[in-house]
């Protein structure tokens, strides 16, 4: 699109402060202050129900915030609606195309709300875009996760818009599909498109550029993935061998021991204080005949800390 | 044995699931228990199969005692009522094509100059006969009512003189009551299809979840609107030429009046419709409670439009409700234009009443349509 306002500024593609929402009693989100520079990835991290999809749907217009302000692509979030739909690509959750209608209807339909012509052209270079033109006859509704995960992103991708809103697009896709979806996104954040993902997967977290971590509606971590793990503060040892049920009951709860995971024959000790969790886990390895190593905490020992964290000042 | 087929534990399960749901369903609920109870009253008291005290013009250029006694005989029955006691002939005919009185009373001008000298005076009546029912009753009891005020009047030694009543039964002289029934039977079945397809339209969006991202791209408000109403405008004037072919060639209902007009009629109507049903729309939450919306308009409008019961023949405060349907304004506007010939001027208050629909209708959707997912 030929957009004058669409030159390269400065501001971030999203820069929203203070964001708030109420349903009913209940505060959804709770003064979210969040930036995202254009041509990043940005991954949007949290448990369920802790305001993803709500901080999302205020960003691109389909909810009025209750508090606080922003801007994404330069538009206010509360006044200038239409100018952010036309310019962001939002991928809902819950697949949101016709199932009665075909790829291709579907695709027509949605070049002609953006205004796109000639409406063929842009479709069928969609469809060829995004590798769907063998499938273009199909109904939606008949289509696999990943064929409608496929068609979705093409058709919040066929307007050309400089940001995309995907909210958590790789629920129920097989790992190849998943891979090539990724794929996907880090070749169109190349040329220049910014991208918000929600995600619950540690592995998607990581092919972030940065994260954002939600909970209970409050934004409790951001920054890189190195960041954010160092931010936390956490060490990790690894228990292996010897027997991990009992090292494992014996650890749980234990003073200086935060968090007792097991991965496959291994079991993972995280703590805050690395003197005191080794003090801890030495007396169990050994009665429990385990090898002790030390680790790099992950970033799923530090989203389980932050949870825990943000459910003791919620 | 009869464990495997009928387990009392598992019968109560499902009825205590059921009850839950149902609860849970208020607008359902509430409609269950409302709507038996409401319509009870309304149509209890509202229906009237021998209607009374209907809307009459009386055209009388002498006003003497003679007339006044004639006038006061026939209110006393019961089924008149002069709406219009002093009006010229042509008043009175546009009022009888438009429907406002159910009667013209002409009394000739040489009424009493016949009485006194003892010639056979006449009087006539002109009777709306599109709907049959309507007349029977007050023209039944005229003969005797007219002469008996007339004797009254004139004194008991004077005998009462040949009182002639001519009654014409305007615009359906046979009484057929196809005639009446069938042009408005366009309107009930646009009103019941048209409004109950387009009630499912944004519902259908919310319940499939593809509503969130019809919002989240840029269509404005007016645009999903008209997206929604417009096909069904089609569909209505399938209907429409079904209709209108059927009633002239199966049941032989006269097209006295202009087609172009019953046209524009039904234009309007069904503009009026699918709005109407956009807006049920905007306020169900779930298909199934636009439909439930649909028939919770639908029997009042069949009740109190004119369509089942003669509507001058409602109390009044039954009449004035009736005139908040579109259907109403409608089978006045098609039985004057197809029965009696009339022309838009005569049915301009129709056209005005729906067109004012249209607008109030269109304007409150759009305000009800919400904009986000709030």
């Amino acid at each position: 699109m030929t957009d004058p306002s669409a030159e390269p500024v400065p501001e971030p593609a999203i820069a929203v402060s203070g964001l708030t929402k109420r349903f009913g009693d209940r505060v959804v989100v709770d003064r979210v202050t969040l930036s995202v520079a254009r041509g990043e990835i940005a991954g949007f991290l949290g448990p369920n129900g802790s305001g993803k999809t709500t901080t999302i749907r205020m960003m691109c217009g389909l909810l009025e915030p209750d508090g606080g302000e922003g801007r994404v692509l330069g538009h206010d979030i509360r006044r200038e609606r239409r100018a952010i739909k036309r310019r962001v690509g939002y991928m809902t959750q819950r697949f949101s195309f016709y199932e009665d209608l075909t790829i291709e209807e579907n695709l027509r339909f949605v070049a002609g709300l953006y205004g796109m012509r000639p409406v063929g052209r842009a479709v069928r270079d969609t469809l060829a875009d995004l590798g769907l033109t063998s499938r273009r006859g199909q109904l939606a509704g008949a289509l696999s996760g990943g064929w409608k995960q496929r068609l979705a992103l093409a058709a919040c991708l066929m307007h050309k818009p400089d940001l995309l809103l995907l909210d958590e697009p790789t629920a129920g896709v097989d790992p190849k599909a998943r891979r090539e979806f990724w794929d996907e996104i880090h070749a169109r954040a190349a040329e220049g498109l910014t991208v918000l993902v929600s995600t619950h997967y540690m592995d998607e977290a990581e092919r972030c550029h940065r994260i954002a971590y939600i909970s209970y509606g409050r934004l409790v971590a951001h920054g890189t993935v190195a960041e954010v793990v160092a931010g936390a503060g956490l060490s990790t040892l690894v228990l292996t061998g010897g027997r991990t049920a009992e090292a494992a009951r014996a650890l749980d709860g234990a003073e200086g021991v935060e968090q007792v995971a097991h991965f496959g024959a291994t079991l993972h000790v995280v703590g805050r204080d690395p003197d005191r969790l080794r003090r801890a886990v030495a007396p169990v390895a050994a009665e429990t005949g385990a090898r002790i190593d030390p680790a790099e905490t992950s970033l799923e020992d530090v989203f389980i800390k932050l949870m825990g964290e943000a459910r003791d000042n919620a | 044995m009869i464990g495997r087929v009928l387990s009392l534990g598992r019968l109560m399960a499902l009825l205590a699931k059921e009850t839950i749901q149902m609860r849970r369903d208020r607008l359902t609920f509430g409609m269950m228990l409302g709507i038996p109870l409401v319509q009870l009253m309304l149509f209890g008291f509202a229906i009237n199969t021998d209607p009374k005290e209907l809307p009459a013009a009386l055209v009388a250029p002498t006003q003497d005692r003679f007339t006044r006694a004639m006038v006061s005989a026939l209110e006393l029955t019961g089924y008149y009522r002069f709406v219009a006691p002093d009006a010229t002939a042509a008043e009175a005919e546009r009022m009888i094509a438009r429907g406002d009185v159910s009667f013209v009373v002409t009394i000739p001008s040489d009424f009493g100059r016949r009485v006194m000298r003892g010639e056979s005076p006449s009087i006539l009546i002109d009777a709306d006969a599109t709907d049959p029912s309507v007349a029977s009753g007050a023209i039944s009891t005229l003969g005797t009512v007219a002469a008996q005020a007339l004797s009254r009047e004139t004194g008991a030694a004077a005998p009462a003189p040949g009182l002639s009543v001519v009654v014409h039964r305007r615009y359906n002289p046979e009484g057929v009551t196809q005639y009446n029934i069938v042009p408005a039977l366009l309107g009930v079945i646009l009103q019941l299809t048209m409004v109950m397809m387009t009630a499912m339209a944004l519902t259908r969006e919310t319940e499939r979840g593809t509503m969130e991202n019809l919002l989240s791209m840029p269509a404005t408000p007016l645009e999903i609107m008209l997206g929604k109403i417009v096909p069904y405008l089609g569909v209505g004037a399938v209907q429409v030429v079904v209709v209108l072919a059927a009633s002239r060639l199966v049941f032989g209902v006269p097209f006295v009046g202009s087609l172009t007009l019953i046209l524009a009629g039904v234009f309007v109507f069904v503009m009026a419709l699918v709005i109407l049903g956009y807006l049920i729309s905007t306020v169900a939450r779930t298909q199934m409670q636009a439909m439930q919306i649909t028939f919770f308009f639908f029997l009042p409008s069949l009740m109190l439009s004119g369509f089942m019961f003669p509507y001058r023949g409602m109390p009044g405060w039954a009449q004035a409700l009736g005139e908040i349907f579109p259907l109403t304004h409608f089978l006045r506007l098609i039985r004057a234009v197809m029965l009696k010939g009339a022309g838009l001027a005569t049915v301009s208050g129709s056209f005005l009443a729906l067109g004012l629909f249209v607008l109030v209708l269109a304007l409150a959707a759009l305000t009800r349509f919400r904009k986000t997912l709030d």
